[in-house]
């Protein structure tokens, strides 16, 4: 298969789109820093000029006119900054934020097809070079140089390379005949320096060379070319040849021989250098995978673990004489090991960090709170925190829409805070973590807090409440995520009329999670988004519940205990509670919740006491089983999500055992449906 | 495999309707059929993993080479009288699309019959006096000697708990 | 046909390179980043080496002074890809090392034309 170079070119065009997207992050992180800074960091300056100086190149090399132009003209105002002939100000970090945008729009403009007008750009590439205060470079060229129109001549070339030019990797042989390649050629090779055999340095050159070469395309130009690389370690004569044949010497390039000789030694690398590869000890090259090749590689160790487990099953079974149960006991701890290690390595391939998705909101929070006048600070938690790729791409304008209304409905004008008597920048902090098997994302701010008195009212209005109807417990979960719901008196273009919240929960459900508010009024709100970790091979401890077999994950347990009747008191007469040390648990009769309704707790039933939202719950079950590892399947393929379960699993006997979440089950119970709005 | 000649149809004569091919089961006596093209494969029952809180003619989930796999007793959800597993009780397996998704989803049914093409002009609209099982039949095929409902699959799975 | 190793960390242009070389019916070995390409190369020897200027962590002139400690590329021809060539860098690279170099952007065929200096 032959692809011309021109769909090579195509093809990597993708990747160079990629690239200049990562850069233009970058770039964006780091004049956002340099802003907040007091003094302006070298490194981040470093940092963000090799940014804007790979998108130049790369859009240079790929065509991109009007991009290239737009990197060059921030690349020459970084330079500044580099080279400290100025210090970044207000106003330039400023321009160059808005080069960003800039740059940003005309890649799209690319992708999408068409290109931004190349007047535009220089509209405000020399906004820049005013503020530079430079009258502004020539622009860069853009496409390579048209070749020079040939010129044609004739020529005499004296070639007489320094003995040590081998070193430096030219070949002078090659060299030689480049120039000949020029035109047509004679060449005469001068070996009057050549010594005997036995004295010959075979890494030393002793010849020379006189060319004579003519042609349309040979000009005093093309052969300073050929030569361009050797001017310091070779004698190059050029010649116009007359027609009298005089060569008239018109130019000698000639290496003095008493001038410094360059020697080998490279200079010491500048200390930034050795700073440099300090810093890039931890970093390792890293190639591009499809996220569609990961799953496949995911399925397949997910079969190889249910592979395993079966195998385990058989070994318990089996009626082989011992030597053999040893012989295959090994190979089967074996065989567990290395799935477990495979796994764990596929695992942390689809996952990414969430900083992917955070990134953009130092930028966003910025520019919004400039917009609405009110002083933000911003704070990021939990960055490192894992999270599926697929996850993440669905995550992003949930997150978005959060923290706009945080800003726009959440956070007071700076007025109104000190007249609260709060600091005057507000502060919203989003943060990442695991917890048991989920991962939850939380929008926080100290803002107002949602008013449960005006959401009462909104519902009423809004007919979601009769007038005459009770209160519920909790309005503001009740009805926060009504479509069309919002107490704000103004409608601002920001985040529109509460169109958000219920587009939010319904794509945080479809991603199988859900989302739960926390608020006090005057002190500030909390929107968390828990989402499954759908890449799941989970550690889980099989359990029974009547002819039932379940598993629960080990993350939630935190221990077993056999029931000890005397243990157990009734609170308010229908919840049963267990005295464990100094905490009372509530027990939870397990096979009731899982819809076994004619089951009952026995004599020899054990208690598991798991996480529920930080409060231990005690499941009731029959049996514990086995240990082990579990691949998840999720009930949503092929049915619907089911309250309690976390999803289901294939065992080794081939069963099917659901997979119980904890969290859910002590809502249930607690009859608390959907969110814990409870006393932290 | 009953291959019923096809009738010609004069040039003047609107489009043949198409002809249906069918995957044919027994239910309480009547035969019933769903698009072949839609039935991934027929298995014998096994006790499926009751799930909680599903609607009652949903069984529970059972595990087809790794998938995991709802079923629905079809006697059940179209009112039926119940009937006992037997040696001839099926589970046809579905490619079903429901909620803007293509699922995996099987049916319990009394026995197999047969896979059968039906004409165009044998497939009629169902009368209104079948109510129960109204929102899943999709069309009536009479042929000479039966009657075939045959059923909208897509529907089977209708207003589960959300 | 030579054994040739591109470095760049921007993974379009060395692909470009890359493929513009392995079109001319050349072997081509692609490192990301100056640390790995020096690894590579105490292991393997090439007939080529070409490599970008600006890159993190080990940068062009560092990679090509640290290659030339290596006895097996005390000569080897090793080409650095850079966007201006003023003569303070053209010296600097001549310091480190460097054999040539080749002015970006660039098209495949001043590509091949130009390694034909230190090539067959």
């Amino acid at each position: 298969m032959t692809k011309s170079l021109s769909d090579i070119q195509t093809e990597l065009l993708g990747t160079f789109f990629e690239e200049a997207s990562e850069g233009l992050q970058q770039l964006e992180a780091g004049l956002l820093a340099l802003e907040q800074a007091k003094t302006a960091d070298p490194d981040t300056i470093n940092d963000v000029f090799r940014a804007a100086h790979s998108i130049k190149g790369g859009a240079g090399s790929f065509g991109l006119a009007e991009v290239c132009a737009l990197g060059h003209a921030m690349e020459s105002m970084l330079e500044d900054f580099r080279s400290q002939r100025v210090a970044p100000n207000r106003e330039s970090l400023a321009a160059l934020l808005e080069g960003v945008d800039w740059l940003r729009n005309a890649l799209d403009a690319r992708l999408a097809g068409s290109s931004l007008p190349i007047s535009d750009i220089d509209g405000f590439c020399r906004q820049l070079e005013i503020l530079r205060g430079s009258a502004g470079d020539a622009p860069p060229p853009a496409v390579p140089p048209a070749a020079e129109a040939p010129q044609g001549g004739a020529f005499i070339v004296d070639f007489v390379p320094l003995p040590r030019i081998l070193e430096t990797g030219n070949e002078p042989v090659r060299l030689v005949r480049e120039l000949a390649r020029l035109g047509t050629a004679t060449v005469t090779t001068d070996v009057s320096r050549l010594p005997p055999l036995a004295d010959i340095d075979p890494t030393l050159c002793y010849l020379g060379w006189h060319v004579e070469v003519e042609g349309s395309d040979v000009s005093r130009k093309a052969i300073e070319e050929v030569f361009s690389w050797v001017d310091t370690d070779a004698d190059v004569r050029i010649a116009a040849k007359t027609v009298g044949n005089e060569p008239v010497v018109l130019d000698a390039h000639a290496a003095t021989a008493a001038g410094p000789a360059p020697t080998h030694e490279p200079k010491p690398p500048p200390a930034a250098a050795l700073a440099n590869d300090a810093r890039a000890e931890g970093a390792i090259g890293s190639i591009r995978v499809g996220v569609d090749k990961i799953d496949l590689l995911m399925n397949m160790v997910g079969e190889l673990v249910i592979t395993q487990s079966m195998l385990g099953v058989i070994d318990d079974e089996s009626r082989l004489d011992s030597r053999r149960v040893e012989q295959l006991r090994e190979g089967l701890g074996l065989l567990a090991r290395n799935t477990r290690s495979l796994q764990e390595s596929v695992m942390r391939l689809r996952s990414v960090p969430i900083s992917i998705v955070f990134s953009r909101f130092p930028r966003l929070v910025h520019d919004l709170g400039q917009q609405l006048g009110k002083q933000v600070e911003l704070k990021v938690l939990g960055q490192t925190t894992e999270i599926d790729k697929t996850v993440v791409e669905k995550l992003g304008d949930p997150l978005v829409h959060l923290v706009r209304n945080s800003l726009d409905h959440g956070l007071e004008t700076p007025e109104l805070r000190r007249a609260a008597g709060k600091p005057e920048v507000g502060v919203i902090q989003i943060s990442a973590y695991h917890h048991g098997g989920d991962v939850v994302v939380e929008v926080r701010d100290d803002g107002r807090g949602i008013n449960r008195e005006r959401v009462v009212q909104r519902a009423r209005q809004l007919g979601l409440l009769g007038p005459n109807e009770a209160v519920p417990e909790d309005p503001i979960r009740d009805f926060i995520f009504a479509p069309g719901f919002s107490t704000a008196a103004a409608v601002t273009d920001v985040s529109g009329r509460g169109v958000g919240m219920d587009v939010v929960r319904r794509n945080i459900r479809a991603l199988g999670g859900d989302v739960f508010v926390e608020t006090t009024v005057g002190k500030g709100t909390c929107i968390s988004m828990r989402l499954p970790l759908t890449l799941a091979i989970i550690d889980g401890q099989i359990i029974r519940v009547g002819q039932h077999a379940y598993v629960v994950p080990l993350l939630s347990i935190i221990e077993s205990v056999q029931v000890e009747p005397k243990r157990v008191s009734k609170f308010q007469g229908k919840r049963e509670l267990y005295r464990l040390r100094d905490k009372l648990i509530p027990m939870i009769e397990l096979g009731q919740v899982l819809g076994l309704h004619s089951w009952q707790h026995s004599e020899e039933s054990l208690m598991m006491i798991v996480e529920a939202d930080n409060a231990p719950v005690g499941l009731l079950v029959d049996e514990l089983l086995a240990q082990q590892q579990v691949v998840v399947k999720s009930l949503e393929t092929n049915y619907d999500r089911v309250p309690g379960l976390s999803g289901a699993t294939i065992l080794g006997d081939g069963s099917v055992a659901f997979i119980l979440d904890t969290t859910a089950i002590g809502r249930l119970v607690r009859g608390v449906p959907g969110n814990g709005a409870h006393a932290a | 495999m009953s291959d019923l000649p096809e009738v010609p149809s004069p040039a003047h004569e609107p489009e043949k309707k198409p002809s249906a091919q069918l995957l044919t089961f027994f239910l309480d006596g009547q035969e019933y059929g769903v698009d072949i093209l839609r039935v991934q494969e027929i298995r014998g029952w096994s006790a499926p993993m009751p799930i909680p809180g599903a609607p009652p003619y949903i069984k529970g989930v059972i595990n087809i080479r790794g998938d995991v796999v709802p079923i629905a007793d079809l006697r059940e959800r179209l009112c039926l009288p119940p009937f006992e597993y037997g040696a001839t009780t099926a589970v046809v397996v579905l490619r079903v699309r429901y909620k803007n998704r293509d699922r995996i989803m099987g049916v319990v049914v009394d026995a197999m019959s047969d896979v059968t093409t039906v004409p165009g002009e044998a497939l009629k609209a169902p009368p209104t006096f079948y109510d129960s099982s109204e929102s899943l039949a999709k069309e009536i095929a009479t042929l000479d000697d039966k009657m075939i409902t045959i059923l909208d699959v897509d529907c089977v799975f209708g207003d589960q708990a959300a | 046909m030579a054994k040739i190793m591109t470095v760049d960390d921007s993974n379009s242009l060395r692909k470009l390179v890359a493929s513009a070389l392995q079109a001319a019916g050349h072997n081509v070995s692609e490192a990301d980043c100056g640390q790995t390409a020096l690894s590579v190369a105490q292991t393997t020897s090439f007939d080529l080496v070409i490599s970008d200027l600006n890159m993190p962590g080990m940068d062009g002139l560092t990679l090509v002074s640290q290659l030339r400690k290596l006895p097996a590329y005390r000569s080897t021809p090793i080409l650095i890809l850079t966007t201006e060539m003023d003569p303070a860098k053209k010296q600097a690279a001549k310091a480190a090392g460097a054999t040539g170099w080749l002015v970006k952007p660039f098209d495949p065929a001043q590509l091949l034309a130009t390694i034909r200096k230190v090539l067959d």
